[in-house]
C-alpha cells in the first residue's frame, strides 16, 4: 500500500508546524526524512501514523483517505529516540505484544517472534527483561516489536541518536537488509546528512516545516533544487561565495579568472557558486580549478579526516581532507577546486548548474 | 592552572573487589600537562565518566592518588580543587537570568562587579549567547541552556582545569560543528587544562591534541589523533578509531609464512622473523579500510567478492566477502568519485599499512 | 472547513453528573437557603440579601474570621519551614529512608478527635505529660482557663499532626531533583544556602504550592481539634469559623443566616487560594 500525503498543513496556536506538504510514499521503499532539530520531522510522521489530525490536507493509505481514521484503526508502528519496552515483560513477551494484540495464534506468534528476533540478532536475549540488556539491545527490542506484526507503515523517530556511533554504524547496514524484502514503507527520521545517505533509499528534506526536496538519495544529494537544499543534504554545510560572470571572465568572491568551460552557456549576472566540503584540495589539479588563497581559522581531525575551517575576506569556509593534516591557526594556503565540480545557484537560491561529468580523462583535457 | 597526574588509580563500585570485573577502573598511571586539551574517548560503560568524576572530586577512588600539581588531593572537595566541569545534559539555575547564571561561579568567589561583569560579556561573547544575557534560564531551549551550563564552566579564569562531560549530546549536529569550534578557540585563547569526555571520535580528535582511548577501565592508548589512526596500539583502538575501523583478520604463523586460512599473504620476510620470534597468542593482521585496495583478481593471491556498496556521498564503503572458507568481510573505502569494481576483486595491502597484533596488543616492527 | 468530533464529550459526561450530585448541587440548596427565611418545610419567605448583610455586620463573624486569619497564618508560617527543614534534614540512602518516611507518616494516620483528645490528656497540668512539665518549670499553664495557652496547644496540635505533611511532600520533591543539580553546584563553589535558594526551592516551588494550598484549606476549616479540647473555649478563645457555623445552624438553627455564612466562608477560602496560586506561578510566565 501507497502513503501519499497532499496539501497537508498543521498549525498550532498560529504557528505552522507543517506547510503544505506533498509526498508519496511507495509501498517497499525506505524513505529518510532529512532535516534539522525542530525542522517538523516528528511532527510529519505523527500526521503520518494519525496520532495528530492535520488542520488542512488529506493522508492516503493504499488510495483510501485514512485523514481521520485514528492510529489504532490503522496498521502503524512505531520507533523513538528513546529505547520503549515495556519493563515486567521478557524479550519475548516484549516482541510478542503486538501480535497477541491482534489475536494471533500461538504457534504463529512463537515462530514470527522468534525469526524476527534472528533477524536483528537477539534471539538469544529472548528470556532476559529490558533492563537487563545494553542500550543497543534495547534498541533491537523495540525494533523487534515494531517490525513483527508485518505493519503498513514503520515510522523510525531518530532511533539510533542515543547508540554509540559504532553501534549506529552497525544498525544502519542493518536496517536497509531489514527492509529489502519488504511490502512497508519505512520512514525514517535523522538530523544527519550522512545517515541519509548510507540508508539509500529516498530523502526528502524538510526545514521549517516545509519540504524542500523529495527524491532518490544519491540524486537530491547531487542535485540539490536550491542553495537551501544543498546546505540541509551535507555535513558540514556546503560552501557558498558569491559569483559574477561578465562576458569571458567571472569572478569569486573578489577574485577574477576566466570564465571555466563549464559555464559557457551561463548568461551574464549575479550567481552564488556552492563547493562541497570534501571536493576542496590542497594539491594542484590536473584540470581546470578555482584557486583561492585562505587562512586556517582551526583544523579538526576526525579519525582519518581533517575538517578544515578557513577564511577568505570574512567568508568562513570547511573543507573537508581525506587524511590527517596539522596545520597552525592562521597559517595561509591556497586550496583549489575543480570547476566541473562547483554548483551554481541563482541569487535567490535556485540551482542553475550541478557537477554532473564524471572526471575527464586526462586526454580529454 | 595545573597538570594533573593519576598514580596507580583503580576504582571499584564493589566494596570488596576480587576480580579484574569488579573494577570500573583498572589500576593506572596517567599524565594531564597544564594547558594541553585533552580527550577521553571510549564506548558507554568503559570507564571513562568514572574517571572524570574521581578527577573533579566528585568521587573518591578506592585505590591510588589523584595529585595536582603534584600535591594529593584525594581527601580535597570539587571546590577545594578548583575545578569547572560541564556535564552532559544542561544544569541552569532556572530562577536566574542568563547573566547572573553565568556571574554565578565569580559571585561565589566573591569577585568584583566590574571584573564579573566583564568577564560574563566575553564568555557570553565566545558562545554567542549575548543576546540570551537578560532572559531567565528557565525558558531558554536546550541547546542554549547547554551554551550557558558551558559558560559556567568557562566563565572562572582561575580553574586548575575544565572537564567536560560528553557537553554537547544535546545539541544539534548543525550546531556541534559552531561549538566545537568555539571550545578549540577559546582553549587556544585561555591556555587552561581541558578535559573532554565523549564517546564520539570526530569530538574528540577536533578539540584534543592529545587523546586517551579507554576500554574496559583502563586506558589502551594515549596519543594524538594521527597516532591513534596510523599505530593503534591496540585492537580496540583500530576498531574505535575510524569510520568503518580497521579490518582484523586471524593469521597463523605457517611453513610459509604469514597464512589467512591456509593462503599465504605477502608479507616481507623480515616481518615474519620478528614476529615469530615473539611467542604464543592469538596473532591478527589489521589494515585500515583507507589503505585497502582493490586490484585485478589475477594480481592477488586474496580473493573475494563484492558483497555491499555504501555511498556516503563523500567516499564508498566496499564490502568485500572473502572466498575463504569462513568468509570474512574486508571493508574497502573509496573516493567519491573512483570505480567501484563488481562481482570477484583481488585485495592487496601495502606493507607500509600491515600492522600485526598478538593477544590484542601491537606488536613492534622494527624496519 | 475543519471537521469537529465531539464524541469526548461522552466520556467527559460522567464526571460532570458526579460533580453535580457531589457539589453543584449541594450547594445550589445552600445559595437558595441562604435568601430565604425557613420557619418549616412549608412556611419560608424570600428575604434577598438580608442574610447576607447581617451576617457581614455581625461581630462573630468578624471575630472569629480574625481569628481564623491569623491561626492558618501561624500554621503556615511554622509548618511550611519546618517541613522543608524535616525534608532536608531526611537521609537520601540506606536504612534511614524508610524509618523516617514510616515515623513521618504516623501521625497523619491519627484521626482528627483522637488527636484532640490526645492533647487534651497529655497538657492537663495535673496528670498530663507536657503539661505536668511546664507547669513544674514554673510556667503557669493551663489550656482550659487560660485563652493564650488555649491557642498555643491547638496550633501545636496542628504542627504535631500535619508538619509531617508537608515535610513528606518536600521530600518528594527534594528526591526528584537530578544529583547533577548538587555536582554542579558543589563545583560553582555555592554555599548550602545558594543550594536551597537557586536550586532546591526552585525545585520545590510545586509542591510547595501543593502543601500551602492543602494547609491553608485545612486549617481554614479547623473545627474538631478545638471542639475536643475546649470546646471553642475558653470563652470564644479557640472558636474559629467552622465552630462559629456549626453552632448557627445546629445550635439556633438558622439555616438561612448559616446558609450565608458558608457561602462567603466559601468564597474567602476560594479567594484567598487564588491569590496564593496566582502569587506562587506568576513567575512562570516571565520570560
Amino acid at each position: 500500500m501507497s502513503l501519499q500525503l497532499d496539501n497537508v498543513t498543521l498549525s498550532v496556536r498560529g504557528e505552522t508546524y507543517i506547510d503544505n506538504a506533498c509526498l508519496m510514499l511507495e509501498p517497499g521503499s525506505f524513505n529518510v526524512l532529512l532535516g534539522h532539530t525542530l525542522a517538523g520531522k516528528t511532527t510529519l510522521m505523527r500526521l503520518m501514523a494519525g496520532l495528530d489530525m492535520p488542520d488542512r490536507g488529506t493522508v492516503r493509505l493504499g488510495g483510501r483517505d485514512m485523514t481521520h481514521v485514528p492510529v489504532r484503526q490503522r496498521n502503524v508502528s512505531m520507533v523513538y529516540q528513546q529505547f520503549i519496552n515495556y519493563p515486567t515483560l521478557t524479550v519475548f513477551d516484549n516482541i510478542a505484544s503486538p501480535l497477541k494484540q491482534a489475536k494471533v495464534s500461538r504457534q504463529e506468534i512463537a515462530r514470527r517472534v522468534e525469526e524476527t528476533a534472528e533477524m536483528l540478532g537477539i534471539q538469544h536475549l529472548l528470556g532476559r527483561y529490558p533492563q537487563e540488556l545494553s542500550g543497543g539491545q534495547q534498541q533491537r527490542t523495540a525494533m523487534a516489536r515494531a517490525l513483527v506484526k508485518d505493519a503498513d507503515l514503520v515510522l523510525f523517530d531518530e532511533p539510533l541518536v542515543n547508540l554509540d556511533y559504532k553501534l549506529r554504524e552497525a544498525l544502519r547496514v542493518e536496517m536497509r537488509k531489514l527492509f529489502e524484502s519488504r511490502h512497508t514503507i519505512a520512514v525514517y527520521a535523522t538530523t544527519e546528512p550522512a545517515e541519509a545517505l548510507a540508508l539509500g533509499g529516498t530523502t526528502t528534506l524538510l526545514h521549517q516545516g516545509r519540504i524542500v526536496q523529495s527524491g532518490p538519495s544519491d540524486e537530491v544529494y547531487r542535485h540539490p533544487c536550491n542553495r537551501e537544499a544543498a546546505s540541509l543534504f551535507g555535513e558540514p554545510p556546503i560552501n557558498l561565495m558569491p559569483m559574477t560572470i561578465q562576458g569571458d571572465e567571472c569572478r569569486i568572491a573578489d577574485l577574477r579568472q576566466p570564465r571555466p568551460d563549464v559555464w559557457r552557456s551561463l548568461p551574464a549576472g549575479e550567481y552564488q557558486v556552492g563547493i562541497r566540503p570534501h571536493h576542496w584540495s590542497l594539491q594542484p589539479l590536473e584540470e581546470p580549478a578555482f584557486r583561492l588563497p585562505v587562512v586556517v581559522r582551526v583544523a579538526e581531525i576526525s579519525g582519518s579526516e581533517t575538517f578544515l575551517h578557513l577564511s577568505h575576506d570574512r567568508i568562513d569556509l570547511v573543507a573537508h581532507l581525506i587524511g590527517i593534516h596539522e596545520f597552525g591557526v592562521d597559517q595561509a594556503l591556497e586550496m583549489q577546486v575543480a570547476c566541473r565540480q562547483l554548483f551554481v545557484f541563482e541569487p535567490d537560491g535556485d540551482l542553475v548548474l550541478s557537477p554532473s561529468s564524471p572526471r575527464p580523462t586526462l586526454a580529454s583535457v | 592552572m595545573a597538570e594533573i597526574r593519576l598514580e596507580q588509580l583503580a576504582h571499584s563500585y564493589h566494596g570488596t573487589p576480587s576480580k579484574p570485573a569488579d573494577y570500573a577502573l583498572r589500576q593506572m598511571d596517567h599524565v594531564w600537562e597544564q594547558g594541553g586539551a585533552y580527550a577521553l574517548l571510549g564506548p558507554s560503560g568503559c570507564g571513562k565518566s568514572t574517571l572524570l568524576n574521581i578527577i573533579s572530586g566528585l568521587l573518591v577512588p578506592s585505590e591510588g592518588r589523584v595529585l595536582y600539581d603534584g600535591k594529593s588531593v584525594n581527601d580535597l572537595s570539587p571546590q577545594q580543587r578548583n575545578i569547572a566541569q560541564v556535564f552532559q545534559f544542561p544544569v541552569v539555575y532556572d530562577t536566574m537570568t542568563v547573566f547572573d547564571n553565568l556571574a554565578f561561579p565569580l559571585r561565589n568567589q566573591g569577585l568584583s562587579r566590574d571584573r564579573i561583569d566583564l568577564r560574563v560579556r566575553e564568555v557570553a561573547e565566545a558562545l554567542e549567547i549575548e543576546p540570551l544575557l537578560s532572559r531567565k534560564a528557565h525558558n531558554l531551549t536546550a541547546d542554549e541552556k547547554q551554551k550557558v551550563s558551558m559558560g559556567r564552566g568557562l566563565v572562572r579564569d582561575d580553574v586548575a582545569a575544565i572537564l567536560f562531560d560528553e557537553p554537547l549530546t544535546v545539541i544539534d549536529p548543525q550546531l556541534k560543528w559552531r561549538l566545537r569550534r568555539k571550545l578549540k578557540e577559546i582553549h587556544q585563547r585561555f591556555n587552561v587544562t581541558m578535559v573532554y569526555v565523549t564517546h564520539d571520535q570526530l569530538e574528540a580528535s577536533t578539540f584534543a591534541d592529545k587523546i586517551a582511548v579507554m576500554y574496559q577501565g583502563q586506558i589502551v592508548q594515549f596519543g594524538t589523533p594521527r597516532e591513534l589512526f596510523e599505530n593503534p596500539q591496540h585492537t580496540f583502538v583500530g576498531y574505535f578509531i575510524g569510520s568503518p575501523g580497521m579490518n582484523l583478520l586471524d593469521i597463523v604463523l605457517g611453513s610459509s609464512g604469514v597464512e589467512l586460512e591456509r593462503r599465504t599473504l605477502p608479507v616481507d620476510e623480515s616481518v615474519v622473523a620478528q614476529l615469530r620470534r615473539g611467542g604464543e597468542g592469538r596473532l591478527q593482521l589489521g589494515i585500515r579500510p583507507e589503505f585497502v585496495q582493490l586490484v585485478a583478481p589475477e594480481a592477488s593471491t586474496l580473493h573475494g567478492q563484492v558483497d555491499l556498496v555504501q555511498d556516503q556521498g563523500t567516499f564508498k564503503i566496499v564490502d568485500v566477502r572473502l572466498d575463504t572458507p569462513s568468509a570474512p568481510v574486508i571493508k574497502a573505502r573509496l573516493g567519491e568519485e573512483e570505480p567501484v569494481p563488481e562481482g570477484r576483486v583481488g585485495l592487496a595491502f601495502p606493507a607500509a599499512w600491515q600492522r600485526f597484533y598478538r593477544d590484542d596488543r601491537l606488536v613492534e616492527i622494527a624496519p | 472547513m475543519k471537521p469537529y468530533n465531539n464524541k469526548a464529550w461522552w466520556l467527559v459526561l460522567p464526571v460532570f453528573v458526579l460533580v453535580a450530585f457531589s457539589a453543584i448541587i449541594p450547594m445550589m440548596t445552600v445559595v437558595n437557603y441562604s435568601v430565604q427565611d425557613i420557619f418549616d418545610p412549608s412556611t419560608r419567605y424570600f428575604v434577598g440579601t438580608e442574610w447576607y448583610r447581617e451576617i457581614l455586620a455581625d461581630p462573630r463573624l468578624h471575630d472569629s474570621l480574625m481569628r481564623q486569619f491569623v491561626y492558618s497564618f501561624c500554621v503556615l508560617a511554622i509548618e511550611v519551614p519546618l517541613g522543608i527543614i524535616v525534608a532536608l534534614s531526611m537521609p537520601r540512602r540506606g536504612l534511614g529512608v524508610p524509618v523516617s518516611l514510616i515515623l513521618l507518616s504516623l501521625p497523619l494516620l491519627v484521626p482528627w478527635n483522637v488527636v484532640g483528645t490526645i492533647w487534651q490528656i497529655i497538657g492537663r497540668e495535673d496528670i498530663g505529660l507536657y503539661g505536668w512539665i511546664l507547669n513544674s518549670l514554673g510556667l503557669d499553664y493551663n489550656y482550659a482557663s487560660n485563652p493564650r495557652d488555649a491557642w498555643a496547644t491547638v496550633l501545636v496540635m496542628d504542627v504535631w499532626h500535619w508538619t509531617s505533611l508537608v515535610a513528606l511532600l518536600c521530600y518528594s520533591g527534594l528526591r526528584s531533583i537530578p544529583d547533577v543539580y548538587y555536582q554542579a553546584a558543589r563545583i560553582d563553589r555555592a554555599s548550602s544556602w545558594a543550594v536551597f535558594r537557586y536550586i532546591q526551592l526552585p525545585k520545590l516551588k510545586n509542591v510547595l504550592l501543593i502543601a500551602v494550598m492543602l494547609r491553608f484549606m485545612d486549617s481554614f476549616m479547623i473545627y474538631t481539634e478545638p471542639f475536643v479540647l475546649t470546646g471553642g473555649g475558653p470563652g470564644t478563645a479557640t472558636t474559629f469559623l467552622s465552630q462559629t457555623l456549626t453552632q448557627m445552624a445546629l445550635g439556633q438553627f438558622d439555616l438561612g443566616r448559616a446558609a450565608a455564612f458558608s457561602l462567603i466562608y466559601f468564597l474567602i477560602i476560594l479567594l484567598v487560594t487564588w491569590v496564593f496560586y496566582t502569587a506562587m506561578t506568576h513567575n512562570d510566565n516571565k520570560g
